[in-house]
């Protein structure tokens, strides 16, 4: 490959990868919302609903 | 009546639903060929930008509509619409969320049993031994419906796989993300090693100077004066915009599960990454660095399209022989199917949303009636392929209605629903605190692209409307035309060869080839070939003879002809038609509300 492509290859790869990461990293150390959330299969919150 | 309400079983199976969403078959076919007709590695730059000013603002624009309509029960996007403005004629534009799902999923399905057919046919080994010409008209076989049975088993496999899975709820889908894309992440990561290793190892005494890192050069080299060139801007917001899934509704459907105070900032921009990762690190590596490393960089550039998935990938594997042949078409016709399968899922959700809230439709009434739409809407894309049918759905549901959709919807959340509750919305609950440019650039900068991506189509809409890209336009006729030889329909063709029922024609043409000194596209001209078939049991003959000069749109046989353009405009018909039929229903969902004292502001 040429300098120029693996340049431009590398840092926009590097970036996207990066920031994928990070986004993801900090989706799963964040702690969990204080219930009620959705995330839990254990909601047994029941709405009404007109016949 | 009581119903459980329907959640989320963790957060990370939400950003890979999600994710499973956005990532598609385009992710790996589009983007390169995108990339490489538009300035190579430059076209990165306006990709990234646009991917920042409008997928982005965008991503969060939708998630968080879905979550305030689902605060209200609103699980699609008529009444989340309708929730958000006091005008009435909201939920009608929200029709749009249901309506692009449900079509596209009529062909989409259809390309996806493609994806398992393949599978099959590369651990039967179908290719091995087969010419890439073989491989190519195998395909047109297929498609043709040359092999019905195996065509339609593979297709009602399909729709019956969607429908199950749908039929489990939101549990349903988050597994099989969950499933499938790690899955599609390691076959892709397998098959961008072999891309970025392959080198000349490929070359034959066919294709002497094939070498995969040429085409990762053509692909990755900055022109840099094409980022003066705004059809490249447009281009690249195109692309920013169908790889996101973005004007679907399936977004604000997912999230309409979310509850009041779950994020939706980092939820959006993890999601929208995770896409970004599989298009430009994967989607990049594997299809064009491993057919230019078979067939060389000057046939990547003549022939650089979507049908390279099924029609010249299978060739290219079975160079490797064996297993490998086997193991490289089950990662990558596997990778395209969880690519496929994961959008899919996503677009029977907003029909069985619609239907549970407004109507009370069980899991499983909601699954198998949107199984019983797909394939009744989807049968006339099998049946009539290359009478062009799938395009116009691809062209009307799948581009045109999106980008609608997503340009009111903006106006909607922007300027009437107000940026001010807007940002306040995005906000509310987020685990990352998001720069307040954004607040402006979904104000103005998003609307702005979003509306010069469809102010730039609608010329486009008019040429599909009057069929201009045929020259036979009558739906039946007693004379056949002949098309344009080349894109600008100036070039005349010269008969070459002649039968009562078969015509050649020689024209010049122009092709594209790389130059690896100056690192540019250059033009040549060629000798190119065109060839007409036409059945004799429809009394249709050719009335050119050799030597014959013939110009676009001069007749060239006679007979009794069926154009492509009445198949066409059947597929446009059953589109309206469908689109009706959700309005009607949304009406008719909107009465019910009134009567029972539930109809919004």
């Amino acid at each position: 490959m040429n300098s120029a492509a693996l340049v431009t290859m590398v840092l926009a790869q590097g970036i996207v990868i990066a920031l994928t990461l990070y986004f993801f990293y900090k989706v799963l150390t964040t702690p969990p919302t204080q219930e009620p959330d959705s995330f839990s299969e254990n909601d047994e919150e029941t709405i009404r609903k007109n016949d | 009546m009581t119903a459980k309400v329907e959640s989320w079983g963790s957060r990370v199976g939400l950003i890979l639903a999600m994710a499973g969403n956005a990532v598609g078959l385009g992710n790996f076919l589009r983007f390169p060929v995108q990339a490489v007709q538009n300035g190579g590695g430059a076209f990165i730059i306006p990709y990234l930008v646009c991917f920042l000013l409008m997928g982005i603002p965008l991503l969060f624009v939708e998630w968080s509509m879905g979550r305030f309509g689902g605060k209200s029960g609103h699980h699609s996007t008529p009444f989340i619409l309708d929730s958000m403005d006091k005008r009435k004629f909201w939920k009608y534009i929200g029709v749009f969320g249901i309506f692009t799902n449900l079509a596209v999923a009529a062909y989409y399905c259809y390309l996806e049993s493609w994806t398992l057919s393949w599978v099959w046919h590369s651990i039967s080994r179908t290719f091995a031994g087969q010419s890439q010409e073989e491989v190519a008209g195998f395909f047109n076989s297929y498609v043709g419906l040359e092999m019905p049975v195996e065509t339609i088993f593979f297709w009602i496999l399909c729709l019956l796989l969607n429908t199950w899975i749908l039929s489990k709820g939101l549990g349903g889908i988050e597994k099989v993300a969950k499933i499938g894309m790690p899955l599609l992440i390691l076959f892709g990561v397998i098959l961008a090693v072999r891309g970025v290793t392959l080198g000349t190892s490929g070359a034959s005494d066919v294709f002497p100077n094939a070498n995969a890192w040429d085409g990762l050069n053509f692909l990755w080299t900055p022109q840099f004066d094409s980022l003066a060139n705004p059809k490249v801007w447009l281009a690249a917001a195109g692309q920013i915009f169908f790889t996101l899934s973005v004007g679907m509704g399936t977004i604000h459907c997912y999230a309409a599960y979310l509850k009041e105070r779950d994020d939706v900032a980092l939820n959006a921009v993890s999601a929208g990454f995770m896409n970004e990762f599989v298009e430009v690190v994967l989607g990049s590596l594997i299809v064009i660095p491993i057919a230019a490393g078979y067939l060389g960089l000057d046939w990547v550039i003549q022939n650089a399209g979507f049908g390279m998935a099924f029609q010249t990938m299978p060739y290219l594997f079975e160079q490797w022989g064996g297993v490998l042949a086997i193991l490289a078409g089950v990662f990558w016709f596997g990778l395209l199917f969880f690519a496929g399968i994961t959008s899919s899922l996503a677009m029977g959700t907003p029909w069985m949303g619609f239907m549970s809230d407004e109507f009370g439709w069980s899991k499983n009434k909601g699954a198998w009636s949107f199984g019983a739409l797909a394939l009744i809407m989807g049968l006339p894309t099998v049946i009539f392929y290359n009478q062009g049918v799938f395009d116009q759905y691809d062209y009307w549901a799948g581009t045109v209605s999106l980008v609608v959709f997503a340009f009111l919807e903006t106006v909607l959340f922007s300027y009437i629903f107000g940026i001010n509750r807007g940002w306040e919305e995005i906000n509310k609950g987020a685990d990352i605190k998001l720069p307040k440019f954004f607040k402006y650039v979904i104000l103005i900068i998003t609307p702005l692209l979003l509306g010069a991506v469809l102010v730039t189509s609608i010329p486009d809409w008019a040429n599909q409307i009057q069929n201009n890209d045929t020259r036979n336009k009558e739906w039946f006729a007693d004379n056949y035309f002949a098309e344009n030889f080349e894109g600008s329909g100036k070039m005349s063709g010269k008969v070459v060869e002649v039968k009562s029922d078969y015509v050649k024609f020689e024209f010049e043409n122009e092709r594209k080839k790389f130059d690896k000194v100056s690192n540019q596209v250059l033009v040549e001209k060629f000798n190119d070939t065109k060839e007409y078939k036409f059945d004799a049991n429809l009394n249709q003959e050719v009335i050119v003879k050799v030597g014959d000069v013939i110009k676009p749109g001069d007749a060239i046989a006679k007979g009794d002809f069926t154009n492509n353009t009445l198949y066409k405009f059947i597929g446009r018909m059953l589109l309206l038609t469908l689109f009706v039929f959700i309005s009607v229903i949304v009406y008719v969902a909107y009465k019910k509300r009134v009567k029972e004292g539930r109809a919004t502001l």
